[in-house]
């Protein structure tokens, strides 16, 4: 043990080696300023970062988007940038673990010197990182999940979500329900998060409980399985099973309770409903026994998007336009529309936050609002509102394609706010596919 | 050559606290100065490192030194965080608004050191009475289990549920960058760490420690009272680690209950067992390692040009294989590799006739 000082002394050597070594390397990475004093501006790029699943539990399906929003920012840069400023897009794989999310965002912020976290995906992935972003003063824009916790303007003034909260989801869904299957019991299945809470809740804000028979949950983990959980919603006698799962548990939902000859009514949230995405899953699972969606026929599900299939549509048009320049081999799903729907709302708040855009005046454009794009329905953004979209049209499974079904419906997420219909037709996209307003 | 030889032996006959405490404070100076040099993100990630090294410095003499094993130092991270988190959210520490004076953080950190020791205890007490797999399983239970406490429906309004509680940042003084001080904080706590881990591994207690792990009969027949000495290893460990999670939480500025998976506590542990079992300065290589390792794999797999499918996969496949070429090449860790070393290059000096006496 004699030396043992001496030896911690040359360990501590080693670190200041190990360290620097790399620090070295980071130094030009900064990026001058030019006419904009803002982190990641200068004269001619604004440098933004998420964090995405592009490995894991997640992956599958989701790891499309990140890749989405960067052929939309090409088209962008190729059509001259917004303001004159390309936008340079740094996402980092965090494989949907929240402890790998808190570092990639460091790395964002600190080394990369982003302008602003864009689109970071996951629930509990970016509820860990939304302290740290507000307490730098980073915009956290778009959030790339429906959970209600994004909408907090007096402690997250930085943070804003996009598409249609889980709650508000669940409520129309919960109407769709009462509508359509009054009466019949019904059985939620849902991820153990504020995902998943949040989609019960609105849910249970139409349900009444006498007719909710049971609530099962997952631990979202790499190798789905739910059996015990099946077992109970099909013991619980419910013809109707509302899931708020990722697409991986839609498919071991559907294949288990198929192995054990459970058939009930799917009602399933958007983020797990994505026929192409699930149709893979539960091919690849079951071996080719369940192949082209089998399972997902007349499954009930709710969009803020056009369909993907909507080939008359002017948005599909442009991204379709989009993914053939940039992605090709990606297939056009409702995750690649979901990122290059996102992106075109992040170029929208770039242009609004003005020529010499800072920090500030990108979250200033946000909260003023307005923005009309991609989406069926209105944003909510407001100074007191930091929510997303604010309702979302009901659609049916056939073949691989999600039929929307009746007009676009807006809620807010309170058990009493009304249901209302949005007649409002959808704008058109901009001809250069690059935002106007 | 030989004022250098008398130099070494006068440093020797120095007491071994005085030794211990002139390398910390010239260790916490060089790497202050580092730290100095440093820019942001590297300044974050020293202070990563710096906890690693809490957390792996403590699990290294629990399993190195006492022979127990511990699949869950994760969880008293859990514990040290939390306890920063619910002392700023309900005490007086959090009242101080603005946090001007940054001195609550030396009573919250020791709070947090004291409730995880509490916890540790508490796990010791069974620990001590089971062995090899046992411990192994009733520790990877804490592991799983512990981080998911917050998100029982009845504790959610008291823990925050899943987002978990967000931690104040403690405000530099003067023009101290915020990312340095981060850092300085988790170097001063590592080096306070080491210093008194080392003291206690060279005491009477270390020797303890160890004779209860090459032989409980013999421990026993001596006198020791091994329970006891095991309790103690693992009060120990989870203080380290509690002091860990608590500058975790201080740098992450959130406490969450997905913050603190397996894969953390098995890295530690993968760290400890790189690093070489048993010794601080192998904690301290063995940190440095899981912290930069899965990010230079990163940077690697992106030079390489193949379909995204592959390398997105690519770091983890990295990151597992190094881990196994490591345990392969140097089974006793990088510590033991150097001490053989060393061992080789003196004796050839004495067969060579160099060595002074």
């Amino acid at each position: 043990m004699t030396k043992a000082p001496l030896r911690l002394l040359a360990s501590g050597a080693v670190v200041a080696l190990a360290v620097s070594a790399c620090g070295s390397s980071s130094s030009g990475g900064g990026g001058g300023s030019g006419g904009s004093s803002a982190p990641g501006v200068t004269a001619t790029t604004v440098t933004i970062g998420s964090h995405q699943p592009l490995t894991g539990v997640a992956a599958p399906g989701y790891s499309e988007i990140a890749p989405a929003s960067n052929a939309y920012f090409k088209w962008v840069n190729a059509h001259g940038g917004i303001n004159g400023r390309k936008i340079v897009y740094k996402y980092l794989d965090d494989g949907y673990d929240p402890s790998k999310t808190v570092t990639d965002v460091h790395q964002l912020v600190e080394q990369d010197k982003v302008f602003a976290i864009f689109n970071g995906l996951g629930t509990p992935t970016h509820e860990q990182v939304v302290p740290f972003l507000n307490a730098q003063k980073v915009p956290d824009l778009f959030v790339a999940s429906g959970c209600l916790c994004w909408n907090k303007p007096s402690t997250a003034p930085e943070t804003f979500g996009w598409q249609t909260d889980y709650t508000r989801e669940g409520k129309l869904l919960g109407q769709y329900i009462e509508q359509h299957f009054k009466g019949q019991k019904v059985a939620i299945f849902a991820q153990n998060d504020d995902f998943g809470t949040d989609g019960t809740n609105g849910v249970k804000d139409e349900v009444p409980a006498s007719d909710i028979a049971t609530v099962q949950t997952y631990q979202p983990l790499p190798t789905p399985n739910v059996a015990t959980q099946v077992a109970k919603l099909q013991s619980s006698g419910a013809k109707i099973v509302v899931a708020f799962t990722v697409p991986g548990y839609t498919a071991a939902l559907q294949l288990t309770a198929a192995a054990l000859k459970f058939q009930p009514q799917y009602v399933i949230s958007n983020v797990g409903s994505d026929p192409i995405t699930v149709s893979n899953f539960e091919t690849a699972a079951s071996k080719g026994k369940v192949s082209n969606g089998a399972l997902l026929q007349g499954v009930v599900t709710d969009g803020y998007l056009s369909s993907p299939a909507d080939k008359s549509n002017s948005w599909i048009k442009l991204f379709q336009q989009i993914r053939k320049k940039y992605i090709p081999k990606l297939p056009f799903d409702g995750n690649v529309e979901y990122g290059m729907a996102a992106a075109y709302t992040f170029a929208q708040a770039l242009k609004a936050a003005g020529a010499n855009p800072t920090r500030q005046s990108i979250v200033a454009a946000v909260e003023k609002g307005g923005f009309s794009g991609p989406g069926l329905v209105p944003f909510a953004f407001s100074s007191s509102d930091h929510s997303g979209f604010t309702g979302a049209q009901i659609g049916i499974i056939h073949g691989l394609t999600i039929h929307l079904v009746g007009t676009p419906l807006i809620t807010d997420d309170t058990a009493n706010g009304a249901i209302t219909p949005y007649p409002t037709a959808q704008p058109q996209a901009p001809a250069s596919g690059i935002p106007s307003d | 050559m030989s004022g250098l030889a008398a130099m070494g032996r006068r440093w020797l006959r120095l007491p071994t606290l005085v030794r211990h405490l002139v390398v910390a404070l010239v260790g916490l100076g060089v790497l202050l100065a580092i730290s100095e040099a440093l820019s942001e993100y590297r300044n974050t990630q020293l202070a990563e490192i710096a906890y690693t090294v809490c957390a792996v410095a403590g699990l290294t003499l629990l399993t190195g030194l006492s022979g127990q094993i511990s699949l869950g130092n994760g969880a008293f991270m859990f514990v040290g965080a939390y306890t920063v988190a619910l002392l700023l959210k309900h005490h007086p520490f959090g009242g101080i608004t603005g946090y001007q004076s940054n001195w609550w953080l030396v009573p919250v950190l020791i709070l947090a050191v004291l409730v995880a020791a509490a916890v540790g205890g508490l796990v010791g007490v069974a620990a001590a009475r089971l062995r090899g797999p046992y411990l192994a399983g009733i520790t990877l239970a804490l592991a799983i289990g512990l981080p998911s406490l917050p998100k029982y429906q009845h504790l959610q309004s008291q823990l925050g549920g899943h987002a978990g509680i967000p931690i104040s940042a403690p405000a530099p003084p003067g023009s101290i960058d915020y990312f340095r001080w981060q850092a300085w904080i988790c170097l001063i706590a590592m080096v306070i760490t080491l210093f008194l881990l080392a003291n206690l591994a060279s005491s009477r207690v270390g020797r303890a420690f160890k004779a209860v792990r090459d032989d409980e009969i013999s421990a026993s027949l001596a006198g020791l009272p091994v329970a006891r000495i095991q309790i103690l290893a693992f009060v120990v460990s989870a203080a380290a680690a509690g002091l860990a999670g608590g500058l975790f939480g201080l740098i992450s500025l959130d406490a969450g209950p997905d913050s603190f998976p397996l894969s953390l506590s098995l890295g530690l542990l993968a760290a400890a067992v790189f690093g070489g079992l048993g010794s601080l300065p192998g904690a301290v290589y063995g940190a440095i390692l899981i912290t930069l390792l899965p990010q230079w794999a990163t940077d690697l797999s992106h030079q390489v040009s193949l379909s995204s499918k592959i390398v997105n996969n690519l770091p983890l496949l990295v990151y597992g294989a190094a881990l196994m070429l490591a345990m392969l090449a140097v089974p006793f860790g990088l510590q033991g590799l150097l001490r053989r070393g060393w061992h080789q290059v003196r004796d050839w000096r004495r067969r060579d006739g160099l060595a002074p006496g």
